[in-house]
């Protein structure tokens, strides 16, 4: 029996059917939601939140492969740190614009995750989270070899500059970095969305929770779960990238393995094979850590640590699991 | 801790409910009654050894205040946890300066930290002062006339070894033996500089992950290229391992160790104190645990102060000693500001100290800056372990004129 | 050539390291089927607490033995009260409950005890170097004392009642359970043994590499990667495992691609031979049931 057997979660259940006006209603609130920050906010919390959604976004390429697919990664670190790499390196060596970068690195994460996809195909649950744990752990010696030293800039790192918003709109640059962010991660998610929802979506779940059974029924495993790195890799990198200019500097130092770590938290909190989750997610390892230093500035980490166990004995399927339970209870009430 | 805590909370209700009532023409982060200093440290995670840097200046400031403060204000010293992640010094700082609203920033911790943040306090002129990091970037008045470091750069260590080194055996061939970051690369450009265009003949380096758990095959490799002279730029329980294996295995090289990891307590007594004899360093502080200042008066001052202020504290860890001489710099700083505490004055302050001395600081070695010299301490001395202490040869070196 | 022999010898002394924490990762697999992350973190603690008894004058045999009894108690006590409680969740919950322990104790250890290098004092005392100075009596003893656990858990897990008890729970809870074993309480034990084998592991390890709270960080990963080489049900391919690692990586460090990439390298040559030999060297392969 392989870890990845027991990963007992739910099929999507089937969505409930909303009237269209009712959908753009919950559309034009999330939109809303989403951009009242930008004026509610001053620049302090506003960059908060910019990172807390670059997490989120990186949290949902966590998401695809090892919530929906089952394949547990605790190295997507590497792929964040490839993304922002690829930006940092392109806009600062060769002043490309920062939009112009975001397809470059989606490329090369999503090869960079197609490759990594290979071995993972003979790895099964533990001997993956193994490999790819140390994956994280050798990416920050490989940033700073000596023989890419020119182009990654070696211990030093790199430094960019945000872009600033475009002469049209009223906006400072870090309110400008909020939408960037907002822009790239909402075309990921819906994307993500539509992936999940869809034929895709059932096959990638379908060989997470019965693989035999669904090679039985002719589905191409193999193909299905590379391709699931891939794209998970290329949405996790693009959260990379996004980081790199709202940080306006990258140091193999920013990629430690502690980032992978705090990523797959993220995942667990946020509610495995949950995009809503993956978003509270980016939000809990973006500002949980801030709770527990208020609690104790003597030993936050151990506060960290014991806020997260608490959370997951409450929630132990994450915050969207206690979604998924309102929402039940919701519909049993009102029939 | 406690008591920190509560003031800065207070401090942050204040800011929040009443912004628009200081008045313009007070400075950011002064009131009548209080001063307001940032800083971060690695209050977390694997860095965490140095956390009690912050410990050893929340006590200090503490004494401070308990003395009536610096010009009537209470310090109120606030530092977050940065995890040694350059991301979130960045987060961190933003909150210091745009929430908390701090006078200036202080001697935060880690060299890719900092750089998260030099050009976001520059752009922002905001006194980034007595960092944390050994690394000689900090002494960039031109570009960066608000950021200034304190301890020696480890590049200038290096040279100064490599200088001493070409005296005593100028066709030596040299094992340099680093940790693979900014601090060991330090080494090895130190030692480019003094060596130029004869580096690759002469030297054969030997790098380490923090994350090794020894580094037993890099000092074979050194002894089997014919070293006969070696440079190690490696944190303390490295540095232990490495005194006592090049000890065991009777190689004999002429053997530098940076000065970050020359502690009697922490470094040699755990090597081997008859194994290290012979290991040459160059200093600037006085350690705590070297017999030799059992009786001086400025080690005598540390005690008292740890004695009262930080009775829990190991009195074993010299990054102790490191934050009473940093703090005392700051505190000087603080003095020379008068009643102008305003960023502009800090920062002209900061780098206007005339030679002083430092309680834990070797005699000899003074604190200083000028306004074209951001190099605040610039002096050491060479010493050599005797298997009882550290003897200090020759004179205080300034710069890396040996 | 001298050099050569040298990094070999080198390698095993730190190949034993790792043999000696590979061990206690395998342990903890065949008793819960979990891999710990917090092993490290738990197992330096472990050896703090060994050193503030020797520091308090207690002899070193004593202070080892009641360090094993005390890590096996706090082990057990970690069963019942942070993995009981999610027993049911999906397995990855394990894997962040798992993260939070590593965090709770790798930074409560620095909080407790100081974060200054300590000399962890060892059993094996000589006044020679022995073997060019390569080795150390301390570095002899230590293997010959992962050897005697690695017997001891073979006798146990194979020639006891407890410990078949042990293997059935885990590796079937619910058939365990028909036959009257009483499987909560196994786990509890094999978390208990786990942590009594790290304890060993951090004992034997601190004399080496000096005692500080991070001492097991990078240990960790290299025992990890040679448990997988192993087989992470195998024990004796655990240690194999661990010794093969630790020259591997000399031989890749001093010879083929510098010591930059030392830890890449050694990485690398273990997924590779994973693609071949998904279940290790010498692990079992599991086949599955439709």
């Amino acid at each position: 029996m392989s870890a990845t057997d027991r990963i007992a979660l739910p099929l999507r259940r089937p969505a409930t059917a909303l009237a269209a006006w009712q959908r753009s209603a919950l559309v034009l609130a999330g939109l809303a939601a989403a951009l009242a920050p930008l004026w509610l906010l001053e620049s302090f919390h506003l960059f908060q939140l910019t990172m807390a959604v670059i997490m989120a976004l990186a949290v949902l390429g966590l998401n695809i492969v090892t919530g929906y697919n089952g394949q547990i990664s605790l190295g997507h670190g590497a792929f964040f740190a490839v993304g922002a790499y690829a930006t940092a390196i392109l806009m600062s060596h060769l002043d490309w614009s920062f939009w112009a970068t975001l397809p470059v690195s989606a490329v090369v994460c999503g090869l960079i995750g197609y490759g990594v996809g290979f071995p993972a195909l003979r790895l099964g649950g533990l001997y993956l989270a193994l490999t790819t744990f140390s994956l994280a752990v050798a990416v920050p010696q490989i940033l700073k070899h000596k023989s890419i030293e020119g182009w990654t800039g070696g211990v030093q790192g790199l430094f960019l500059v945000k872009p600033d918003p475009p002469a049209f709109l009223p906006l400072t640059p870090d309110q400008w970095m909020y939408c960037m962010a907002l822009i790239v991660s909402s075309v990921c998610f819906l994307l993500a969305w539509n992936l999940i929802r869809g034929r895709i979506g059932r096959a990638l779940m379908a060989t997470r929770d019965h693989p035999i059974a669904a090679e039985a029924m002719g589905m191409d495993i193999a193909a299905l779960k590379t391709q699931a790195f891939a794209v998970s890799a290329m949405i996790t990198g693009l959260a990379g990238s996004l980081s790199a200019v709202a940080v306006e500097y990258v140091a193999p130092d920013s990629f430690s393995f502690a980032l992978s770590i705090n990523l797959f938290v993220g995942m667990v909190v946020g509610g495995v094979a949950s995009i809503l989750g993956s978003l509270f997610g980016g939000l809990f390892v973006l500002f949980v850590p801030n709770i527990a230093e208020a609690i104790s500035k003597a030993a936050p980490g151990v506060i960290y640590g014991v806020i997260l166990i608490a959370f997951l004995f409450l929630l132990p399927d994450g915050f969207a699991g206690l979604l998924r339970r309102l929402a039940a209870r919701l519909r049993r009430a009102s029939p | 801790m406690r008591l920190n805590r509560r003031a800065l909370l207070l401090g942050t209700a204040g800011s929040l409910a009443l912004p628009q009532l200081a008045p313009a023409q007070e400075a950011p982060g002064v009131t009548a009654t209080e001063i307001r200093i940032g800083s971060t440290n690695a209050l977390s995670g694997p860095a965490s050894a140095y956390s009690v840097i912050t410990k050893g200046l929340a006590a200090m400031f503490r004494r401070v205040n308990d003395q009536g403060g610096i010009a009537g204000r209470q310090i109120n010293f606030i530092a977050y946890d940065d995890g040694y992640q350059p991301p979130r010094t960045l987060e961190q700082t933003r909150r210091l300066v745009e929430q908390d609203r701090v006078a200036f920033l202080f001697n935060q911790l880690g060299t890719p930290t900092n750089s998260a943040i030099h050009r976001y306090v520059n752009q922002r002129k905001i006194p980034h002062l007595f960092l944390a990091t050994g690394a000689d970037k900090w002494a960039n008045p031109r570009e960066y006339p608000w950021t200034i470091g304190w301890q020696p750069s480890y590049r200038t260590e290096a040279q100064i070894y490599a200088k001493y080194l070409l005296e005593q055996k100028p066709n030596t061939k040299l094992g340099l033996l680093y940790q693979n970051d900014d601090f060991g690369k330090d080494y090895v450009n130190g030692v480019r500089d003094v060596l130029g265009p004869r580096f690759d003949a002469m030297v054969k380096l030997a790098s380490h992950e923090a994350t090794d758990p020894t580094i037993d095959s890099q000092i074979v490799s050194l002894q089997a290229a014919g070293c006969d002279a070696l440079i190690c730029g490696i944190i303390p329980r490295f540095a232990a391992q490495a005194i006592r294996r090049v000890f065991d295995i009777g190689w004999k090289p002429m053997m530098f160790m940076t000065n970050v990891s020359v502690s009697v307590g922490t470094v040699m007594q755990p090597a081997g104190l008859e194994k290290g004899v012979g290991l040459l360093t160059s200093d600037y502080r006085k350690d705590q645990s070297d017999p030799a200042w059992a009786d001086d008066p400025g080690m005598k001052e540390w005690r008292d102060f740890m004695r009262r202020y930080v009775p829990d504290g190991e009195l074993g860890d010299n990054n102790y000693t490191y934050a009473y001489g940093v703090g005392s710099t700051m505190l000087q700083v603080l003095k020379q500001c008068g009643n102008d505490f305003s960023r502009e004055n800090v920062m002209r302050q900061a780098t206007n100290i005339a030679p002083m001395d430092i309680a834990t600081l070797l005699p000899g070695v003074k604190v200083q800056s000028q306004p074209r010299n951001y190099n605040v301490i610039r002096q050491m001395q060479l010493q050599r372990w005797n298997g009882r202490a550290w003897e200090r040869f020759g004179g205080v070196i300034e710069g890396a004129n040996v | 050539m001298d050099g050569l022999a040298h990094q070999i010898v080198a390698g095993i002394a730190t190949g034993g390291i790792y043999a000696a924490v590979s061990l206690a990762l395998v342990m903890i697999y065949q008793a819960t089927h979990h891999v710990n992350f917090a092993q490290g973190e738990m197992a330096t603690l472990s050896t703090f607490i060994a050193w503030s008894m020797i520091e308090a004058g207690i002899p070193y045999w004593v202070a080892f033995f009641a360090t094993i009894a005390i890590s096996f108690v706090i082990g057990a006590a970690v069963e019942r009260l942070l993995m009981r409680p999610v027993q049911n969740a999906p397995v990855l919950t394990h894997v962040g409950v798992f993260i939070g322990l590593l965090l709770i104790v790798g930074n409560a250890t620095g909080w407790i005890f100081g974060y200054t290098t300590k000399l962890f004092p060892t059993p094996f005392e000589s006044d020679k170097p022995l073997l060019g100075g390569l080795v150390s009596a301390h570095e002899l003893g230590s293997t010959a004392v992962t050897l005697a656990v690695l017997s001891l858990v073979y006798l146990f897990f194979r020639h006891t009642r407890l410990g078949l008890a042990m293997r059935a729970a885990a590796y079937n809870p619910r058939s365990a359970r028909l036959v009257g074993i009483r499987v909560g309480w196994m786990l509890a034990l094999g978390w208990g043994l786990a942590a009594a084998i790290g304890a060993v592991a951090g004992m034997m390890v601190a004399p080496v590499v000096f005692l500080d709270p991070t001492m097991m960080l990078g240990i960790l990963l290299y025992a990890f990667a040679g448990a997988l080489l192993g087989g992470i049900d195998n024990p004796s391919g655990a240690v194999i495992g661990g010794f093969a690692v630790g020259v591997l990586e000399n031989l890749a460090g001093a010879y083929v691609v510098g010591t930059e990439l030392k830890l890449t390298v050694a990485l690398a040559i273990i997924i590779g031979v994973l693609v071949v030999k998904p279940s290790g060297l010498f692990g079992r392969v599991v086949m599955s049931r439709v």
